[in-house]
């Protein structure tokens, strides 16, 4: 009992920190409808530049200084991010901004590593606030006290901030309808940088408050980040107050969870999670959001299935492909393999995306199940690779079923976040239980058959797999369960209203789009002889995620060529540079800010060029403007 | 001339809706733009507004081009606009919706307060903590009117205020805005109703399909009743 109290203190503790970043995240949210996955880039940078100015400057004036003031320069970094990078991409659907600002996250990463260094930082204690208390013979550090307080403060000061000043009321404002303050003389710009700017400090003195208890490292922002979705999902996205009872209430069932389960603690927090998301589909505290400005498949040139003459030179290329053997060498090989194993895995992420209109941030999680099916089926049961390669895509099924039934109940950034969340989650089981997946040490001699051993072999099977499956996905879009999907993906409500079951074709084609990547994810298993916990990682996510959008996401298949871009540009850079991070992250920036439409929505463009428009205006005013009548459709039909 | 449109396009994506559409509004004075549902009356606003972001032609405001400036900078220079569907902030009371409205006094105008518009309306003077969600549809067109005036505006478009309400309600809306003109501000009013229109305006413009198709006195509308016949529902 004594135990227990101790632990929930710890937790109340420990609450402070995430209540800090997650109502960050939640106000940016609200008001530019932007989620920010870099708030865990400046998480971890207020912990490193307030590590630095601490150390630096000694004593209480030092210390709390050193907080605030890093606070400050990192609030002031994260208002450059929205000036230079964000602005111009509000317009855009909300796939993107969260992309960006992941391209952000990643150059950070590296950043961190080359400025502080790849060691753990240890930082200096508060002044004032180093010993100790005893509670039921425990120790209780009396800097937990001090944070104890602090969130409740800080909530109390926010609530001031939001009801008792103009700008608060700018802001609350803007959260509900951002164009009609405008419509009132309000320069929205100048209100996003502020509350980008407000948000980012609360993130950043989250993680300064934390150098006093843990250790700087150069890979808390992913941590924290996964951790401060669940809540602000738990609580509402946009809610203060949410954030708070969703900061104590994860931190709670963590520290008290440790106790009850100690290695699968995560997973309590993730069933309380589902069960909020059922009962309340936008968090204990959240409100129904409006539909999407425009959800990331939408194409305002409609698809059409190959003629015969592409069909033909398709066939042709896939020909060519076979004919690689016969000069490559085995490297060239396995890294033909690799990207056709990837050309798989980005169709499977392209055809929930762009027909789905389901933006997956955690595709890795069918891809790593994949490739742990096969593993098992190898290890535990001996099969030979043919039957591997039915059970792996079968693991990815079976989770697509599980997680797809809880995702397909929310849309736009819930889904996505909801999808990392999951992902998360199969990534700690499979890190944590090590009986069976051998932790971080994984699994080895996954090797591929006799007959399929050799790297030509391999090579030829794997192009097999990938062209049916590719033919396969393209065969749902024109069938017509595919006509039914892209009907909920372009508006819901009319697909209601003609009969269609939003939430079963959603789940479907999850659950289609969950089994090709874990075939994918089996034949890498194969390719690399082994299986480790990073094939279930965020990178992977992101990988596919990069090549989609690479590729183009108003296309039908467009993955396969940003996957062969993508891919081979990645292996590339690996070879050439230590800093591959920095320089993927900036190219994601970069791709996003430059070229919404990606490779083969270019090509397109070109191929299809329309008369020109009278007044001459741009494709991309045409296409936002053409969105803008799309919100004014789906308004009127919700009247 | 306080607003001045000429050859105003505009476009939904490949969608033309406003076809050289023109029309001026002078100091102190009310005019009515009168046209069926979909005539193209609350996307003329939206384009004066700089809210239709593929837009061309001219929009000049107290002599000067307003036509490729922000909303906000547009509202800040006085030209006010009350949407058609209110849009007030459910979530925010009456006060706090009038706190978001508030800009800067106009020189040589008196500055509205609440104060002011509680006068205006005094139903929204009995309510002043109550959230915009829990008001009806009447309070809301006053409580978004009000709101609009906050920001000290010297011509208002009003996008069809008589919609959807009681006609005793409508009866105190043409009250209030009759007031209004008698305080100097230039009003345009978008409507479908002519027997509104001519309680309270001077001139009417009629639209349809895009283009204005009529411009005169509301005597000389009453004049032509053919005119009335083919472009207004009646």
């Amino acid at each position: 009992m004594e135990l227990l109290f101790v632990q929930a203190l710890s937790g109340l503790a420990s609450a402070a920190s995430l209540f800090l970043v997650a109502s960050g995240l939640s106000i940016i949210f609200g008001v530019t409808r932007i989620v920010n996955f870099a708030h865990g880039a400046f998480y971890m940078l207020g912990a490193y530049v307030a590590y630095t100015l601490t150390s630096r400057f000694a004593g209480p004036l030092g210390f709390w200084g050193g907080l605030l003031v890093a606070s400050l320069i990192v609030a002031a970094l994260g208002a450059l991010m929205e000036m230079v990078l964000l602005r111009r991409i509000y317009q855009a659907p909300e796939l993107f901004q969260l992309l960006a600002t992941f391209g952000v996250t990643l150059m950070v990463q590296d950043l961190v590593v080359v400025i502080w260094g790849a060691d753990d930082l240890l930082g200096p204690r508060a002044p004032g606030f180093t010993g100790a208390f005893s509670l039921f013979g425990r120790n209780i550090p009396t800097y937990d006290l001090l944070l104890i307080a602090l969130g409740p403060a800080v909530l109390g000061l926010l609530w001031l901030l939001f009801h008792r000043t103009r700008w608060g009321v700018l802001v609350r404002a803007a959260t509900q309808d951002r164009d009609m303050v405008a419509c009132l003389g309000v320069n929205q710009k100048w209100l996003f940088t502020s509350v980008f700017a407000l948000g980012v400090f609360l993130a950043a003195l989250g993680g300064a408050l934390q150098i006093p208890r843990t250790t700087v490292t150069h890979y808390m922002d992913l941590s924290i980040i996964v951790e401060v979705f669940v809540v602000v999902v738990i609580g509402g996205l946009g809610s203060v107050t949410g954030a708070f009872v969703a900061a104590v209430l994860v931190s709670e069932l963590n520290a008290l969870g440790i106790l009850a389960l100690p290695k699968i603690s995560l997973v309590a927090v993730f069933l309380v999670m589902a069960v909020v998301l059922v009962v309340r589909p936008f968090g204990l505290f959240g409100k129904a959001e409006r539909a999407p400005r425009s959800s990331a498949g939408t194409s305002f040139r409609p698809w059409k299935p190959m003629t015969s003459i592409e069909r033909i030179g398709v066939a042709l290329i896939v020909a060519l492909a076979a004919l690689l053997p016969l000069f490559a060498g085995n490297y060239a090989l396995s890294v033909g393999s690799e990207i056709l194993v990837f050309v798989l895995f980005a169709a499977s992420l392209h055809f929930m995306m762009t027909v789905g209109g389901l933006a997956s941030f955690g595709h890795a999680a069918y891809f790593g199940l994949g490739a742990y099916g096969a593993a098992f089926a190898i290890k535990f049961l001996g099969a030979p690779m043919g039957v591997a390669l039915l059970i792996g895509p079968l693991f990815g099924l079976a989770g697509a079923v599980i997680s797809g039934w809880f995702c397909v109940r929310l849309s736009g950034v819930y889904f996505a976040m909801l999808t990392l969340a999951f992902a998360q989650i199969i990534w700690s089981v499979a890190f944590q239980w090590v009986e069976v997946t051998g932790g971080d040490n994984g699994i080895l001699g996954i090797w591929p058959s006799r007959w399929a051993s050799s790297p030509e072999g391999f090579f030829w099977l794997t192009l097999a797999i990938v062209a049916v499956s590719v033919a396969l996905l393209r065969v749902l879009v024109f069938s017509p369960f595919g006509f039914g999907l892209r009907a909920t993906r372009d508006n819901t409500l009319r697909a209601d209203a003609i009969g269609i079951d939003r939430k079963s074709v959603q789940w479907a084609a999850f659950i289609v789009s969950g089994t090709f990547a874990g075939l994918a994810g089996a034949l890498f298993a194969f390719l690399k002889g082994s299986v480790f916990p990073e094939t279930l990682g965020i990178p992977i996510s992101v990988d596919g995620l990069v090549m989609v959008l690479l590729g183009g996401i108003e296309t039908v298949s467009g993955a396969v060529v940003g996957a062969i871009f993508y891919k081979a540009l990645a292996i590339w850079l690996m070879s050439q540079t230590d800093l591959s991070k920095l320089v993927l992250g900036a190219i994601i920036v970069l791709l996003v800010v430059a070229s919404p439409k990606g490779i083969v929505g270019f090509i397109e463009q070109i191929r299809h060029r329309r008369p020109p428009s009278p007044n001459g205006a741009g494709s991309s005013a045409a296409r936002a403007d053409a969105s803008d009548a799309l919100g004014i459709a789906k308004m009127k039909v919700a009247e | 001339m306080k607003l001045e449109v000429a050859e105003l396009n505009s476009f939904y994506g490949p969608a033309h809706i406003l076809f050289d559409v023109g029309f001026a509004v002078g100091d102190g004075e009310v005019v009515a733009m009168l046209g069926r549902n979909g005539a193209g009356k609350s996307t003329t606003f939206r384009t004066i507004m700089g809210l239709v972001s593929r837009r061309a032609g001219l929009v000049k405001f107290e002599g000067d081009e307003i036509t490729r400036l922000p909303s906000y900078e547009i509202v800040r220079r006085g030209l006010g606009y009350v949407p058609e569907d209110r849009r007030i902030f459910s979530e925010l009371t009456v006060e706090e919706n009038f706190e978001v409205g508030r800009q800067k006094p106009r020189p040589g105008a008196a500055a509205w307060t609440p104060d002011r518009i509680y006068k205006l309306f005094p139903n929204l003077g009995e309510m002043r903590r109550r959230l915009g969600g829990d008001m009806s549809g009447g309070e809301q067109q006053m409580l978004s009117i009000g709101r609009t005036l906050m920001g000290n505006p010297s011509l208002v478009l009003l996008d069809e205020p008589s919609e959807g309400l009681a006609p005793k309600i409508v009866e105190q809306m043409a009250g209030a805005i009759l007031a209004m003109k008698r305080e100097g501000l230039s009003i345009v009013i978008s409507e479908q109703n002519l027997h509104f229109a001519k309680l309270i305006c001077d001139r009417a413009y009629i639209i349809e399909k895009g283009r204005i198709r009529f411009s005169g006195t509301i005597d000389e509308l009453e004049a032509h009743p053919e005119i009335r016949d083919a472009y207004l529902a009646v």
